[in-house]
């Protein structure tokens, strides 16, 4: 009888779950077929080489290569400013201060800066930016995402580099090498595959975040042409155009998802790709 | 073994330098200093943060009594009121209902993936999670629009109205889907990756030796997770479910796009509600217009980062606490 | 008589609260081969990581006493670990190549002490010729040498093992410490390290740690007896396997323990 019960239990259980896989899977799939199937027929040639034009937000002719090509700035600065200090932190807290007390400290304090909202990250540049006195702008932008991607790249990057064995390490340490010798020659070698997806990752973050760029970034109709003036984003460009109140204007909301999503499936593919070609001399 | 010895015979050991051992002494010195410092930098960057918006907020926490901040439901900032306590409900619900949502399919789906799941079903799984924690907020907002929201207002509040209406709970006088519901759905599935990813993680982390000992006594697999897997793998669910948490805290795109933002508290599921971090985004624009108003947005910052941080912490302390030690 | 190259005084080592060694004191003869033995868990590589202060880099360790290394503590004030571990090479129980080429394996430790261009000067191709040169010494150039700037995890265990004694050799250490060199290799591998080990010695102070007492036999010139953490004999391989003193060193060489 009880016999019974548990396999009564076990196949209730295991539909359950099968239908829970089930269902995350679907919503990825109604995600990316909601955004194709809305944003295709919105889509074309011109929205992705052409800037606004007059009348553009009342359904006339133009594009979104400003947000496309702010938005490619935004993040790609971000990420290679915020890879200047990831890096070395992660490569401190593994190398350097490994086990201490103070790479405790340290990871805490980037678990919460982890989990602060990207708003709150938007409202500090916002200050940040009045004390500077700079108004809202590609830099500006350009700080606030880095701050917001520093997190997400050192945890990504401690995480890789904790899994080097520590014997590989002794094996450099013990030729008479330094510890920044081992970090840079060795360990970087053998994480880069890691270190890549951890950058790739912040990427995608970073181009995907519109709350904080919001207040520090502004929003421009022209390609950015200087750090310091104001510069478009995708997600931005989502926005606003749905805010319009015109049916034509909302569906090149859709198309610009669109084009944000097929960016995101591209970097994933890249990630994917570029790290089987990092690993040839990783060591397992 | 002869010809190793003329080999080696011939060797003149090489002098190091001293002036380039000292160049490596010096470059090793000044990287430990400059890693450090910046590791010191990220440290010291959430105290910046805090203290950045407490001074900013300042005229406001020291303009109005703290209790009125935080539980009037007054918010006129034309009148010079800014009751916070519906956006603070605001936030909380939404993020409730989300993560009563997402938790028990996240959590049934790692075990699933973890436990149950051939190698060949893991390996394409697992990346399209990956996938659906890459999509932008943004994205999630456009397809809550097309589809939560349509689909609340036209199936969902329709039917519960017909069968649970009497429940305040489920009272529905929203005549749109844009609600805490909509929010709610949109958020879990944004944090069904976090929860997933890190929960199937601590499951497959629990060594077989447990599983083979409780299977080995005839129990099912579902028994085995159940009593044996879980009760060792759950500080680390709870940890998942925490980022989880975090997560649906602070998001702003997706939510501001479906909850309504009517600043008022919500009774049911189906009310309109305004999270923090909407009424921050949707209000930038006016902020140095309007006397405190600037001073008022970033005290909601404040609250904001407070909550997360709280509720972060708070949990850790919990989750070590009742950890034991191994 | 012999000429220490290393004098090992009063040493002892913790992990964390438990104490591995118990204060040993013993010399390491210059240009010969010393075998560290004694039964599983009584220090043996712990002592020998003690030598070229690897021991520090494990978490919750500590080290107290002296190692003299040609007259100077190497654990004194003041002393650089990397030109420690410079003079005193290592070669790990399993091979560990680095992340990179069987080339750039060798040349590592050339290129972080800056001596690509010494070995027979003018000529322009220096550094690929003290790799074929270390490759050669041990015993691996014959197998690589079409195929030197492939991955180095692409060898079989043996020859990783051997890439990873040419990489130490390239260093140029005075003393080369062996944990277990063949514990990981197959019996034709092993000859191979043993007999590179044997020629080593002219120029090469070595020690090493092995479990097998006939490995001892065949290599040793000097030994080292630990128990427990307790050093309880050393002296010349004859006299310890001949004539002992310790009634624990006769039983063990006899094979009755351990
Ligand atoms: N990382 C460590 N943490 C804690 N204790 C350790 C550690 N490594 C070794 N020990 C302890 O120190 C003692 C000496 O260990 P060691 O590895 O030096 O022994 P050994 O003689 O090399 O043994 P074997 O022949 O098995 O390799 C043992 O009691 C061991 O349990
Ligand atoms: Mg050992």
């Amino acid at each position: 009888m009880t016999r019974r019960k548990a396999k009564i239990e076990e196949a209730v259980f295991k539909a359950l779950m099968i239908g829970s896989t089930a269902a995350v899977l679907g919503s990825l799939a109604l995600i990316l077929g909601t955004v194709v199937w809305r944003g295709l027929p919105a889509l074309n040639l011109d929205m992705v080489t052409q800037t606004p034009k007059g009348g553009y937000y009342l359904g006339k002719e133009g594009g979104i290569l400003n947000a496309i090509v702010g938005s490619l700035y935004l993040a790609g600065g971000a990420t290679a400013l915020s890879l200047l200090a990831s890096l070395p932190i992660a490569l401190y807290l593994q190398v350097y201060a490994a086990r201490s007390r103070w790479a405790d400290v340290a990871r805490l304090a980037l678990d919460v800066l982890w989990g602060v909202p990207s708003i709150v990250y938007g409202a500090f540049g916002f200050i940040i930016m009045l004390w500077l006195g700079i108004r809202a702008s590609l830099l500006a932008g350009i700080i606030t995402l880095a701050i917001l991607e520093l997190p997400i790249m050192v945890r990504a990057m401690d995480e890789a580099i904790a899994m080097v064995p520590s014997a590989l390490k002794e094996a450099s340490y013990a030729l008479g090498a330094t510890r920044l010798e081992t970090a840079v020659r060795v360990i970087l070698r053998q994480t880069a595959p890691g270190l890549l997806t951890g950058v790739l990752l912040a990427f995608g973050r970073g181009i995907g975040d519109a709350a904080s760029v919001l207040f520090t970034a502004g929003y421009t109709d022209r390609l950015p042409d200087s750090l310091l003036g104001p510069a478009a984003s995708l997600p931005l460009a989502v926005f606003f155009q749905l805010g319009t109140p015109f049916p034509a204007v909302q569906d090149r909301a859709y198309a610009s998802a669109l084009v944000l999503t097929a960016i995101i499936l591209a970097l994933s593919l890249i990630s994917r790709a570029l790290a089987g070609r990092f690993a040839r001399h990783v060591i397992r | 073994m002869q010809a190793i010895r003329t080999w080696l015979s011939p060797l003149i050991r090489a002098r190091r330098s001293a002036p380039r051992q000292a160049g490596r002494r010096r470059r090793e010195r000044w990287a430990r200093r400059f890693m450090g410092a910046l590791t010191l930098g990220t440290v010291l960057l959430v105290p910046l943060l805090a203290a950045a918006l407490v001074v900013r907020a300042w005229p406001i926490l020291a303009a109005r009594p703290l209790s009125e901040l935080l539980f009037s439901t007054d918010w006129h900032p034309l009148k010079g009121q800014f009751g916070f306590y519906p956006f603070i409900m605001g936030t909380l619900w939404v993020t409730a209902v989300a993560m009563i949502i997402a938790v028990p399919p996240s959590l049934l789906t790692a075990i699933f993936l973890a436990e149950y799941a051939p190698e060949r079903l893991r390996a394409v799984a697992k990346p399209l999670i990956d996938l659906l924690a890459g999509i932008p907020s943004v994205v999630y907002g456009v397809w809550g629009m097309l589809t939560v929201v349509p689909a609340i207002e036209r199936y969902i509040a329709p039917a519960v109205q017909g069968s649970l209406g009497a429940v305040p709970l489920f009272r529905s006088d929203n005549p749109t889907g844009y609600g805490v519901l909509a929010g709610g759905v949109v958020l879990a599935v944004m944090v069904f990756p976090s929860i997933i990813a890190v929960a199937e993680e601590v499951v497959r982390a629990v060594p077989d030796g447990l599983r083979d000992a409780s299977l080995a006594l005839g129990a099912t697999r579902w028994q085995t997770v159940r009593n044996v897997v879980m009760r060792r793998a759950w500080p680390g669910v709870a940890a998942a479910v925490i980022l989880g948490l975090s997560r649906a805290l602070g998001e702003t795109m997706a939510v501001l796009m479906v909850v309504g933002n009517m600043p008022r508290v919500p009774g049911s599921i189906f009310d309109a509600a305004y999270p923090l971090t909407a009424l921050i985004a949707n209000n930038y624009g006016e902020m140095m217009s309007i006397p405190l108003y600037d001073a008022a947005l970033l005290a909601a910052a404040l609250i904001l980062l407070l909550i997360v941080v709280g509720f972060n912490i708070a949990s850790r302390l919990v989750l070590i606490r009742l950890t034991p030690a191994k | 008589m012999y000429k220490p190259h290393i004098r090992i005084e009063d040493l002892k080592a913790w992990y964390g609260n438990g104490q591995a060694l118990k204060g040993i004191t013993a010399d390491v003869p210059e240009h010969q081969i010393t075998a560290i033995i004694g039964p599983s868990g009584c220090g043996k590589t712990t002592l020998l990581r003690c030598l070229n202060r690897l021991l520090e880099e494990a978490q919750a360790t500590r080290v107290s006493g002296h190692v003299w290394l040609d007259g100077t503590d190497i654990y004194g004030p003041g002393v650089d670990v990397t030109e420690v571990r410079t003079r005193v090479g290592m070669l790990a129980p399993k091979p560990f190549p680095l992340p990179m080429s069987i080339y750039d394996n060798v040349a590592y430790g050339r290129r972080i002490h800056g001596l690509q261009r010494t070995l027979d000067k003018g000529n322009g191709r220096n550094l690929d010729r003290i790799v074929q040169h270390y490759l050669q010494a041990a015993g691996l150039w014959e197998e690589v040498k079409d195929r030197l700037h492939d991955p180095a995890s692409g060898l079989s265990t043996g020859q990783q093992q051997r890439l990873c004694l040419a990489r130490a050799l390239a260093v140029e250490p005075e003393v080369l410490l062996c944990d277990e060199p063949t514990s990981a290799l197959d019996p034709i591998s092993a000859q191979g390290i043993e007999e590179q080990l044997l020629a080593l010695k002219e120029g090469t102070t070595i020690v090493l740690v092995t479990h097998l007492l006939r490995q001892a036999r065949r290599l040793a010139d000097h030994i080292i007896f630990l128990w427990m953490g307790e050093l309880v004999e050393t002296g010349p391989a004859e006299q310890i396997f001949h004539s002992a003193q310790d009634e624990r060193t006769r039983a063990y060489v006899a094979g009755n323990i351990g």
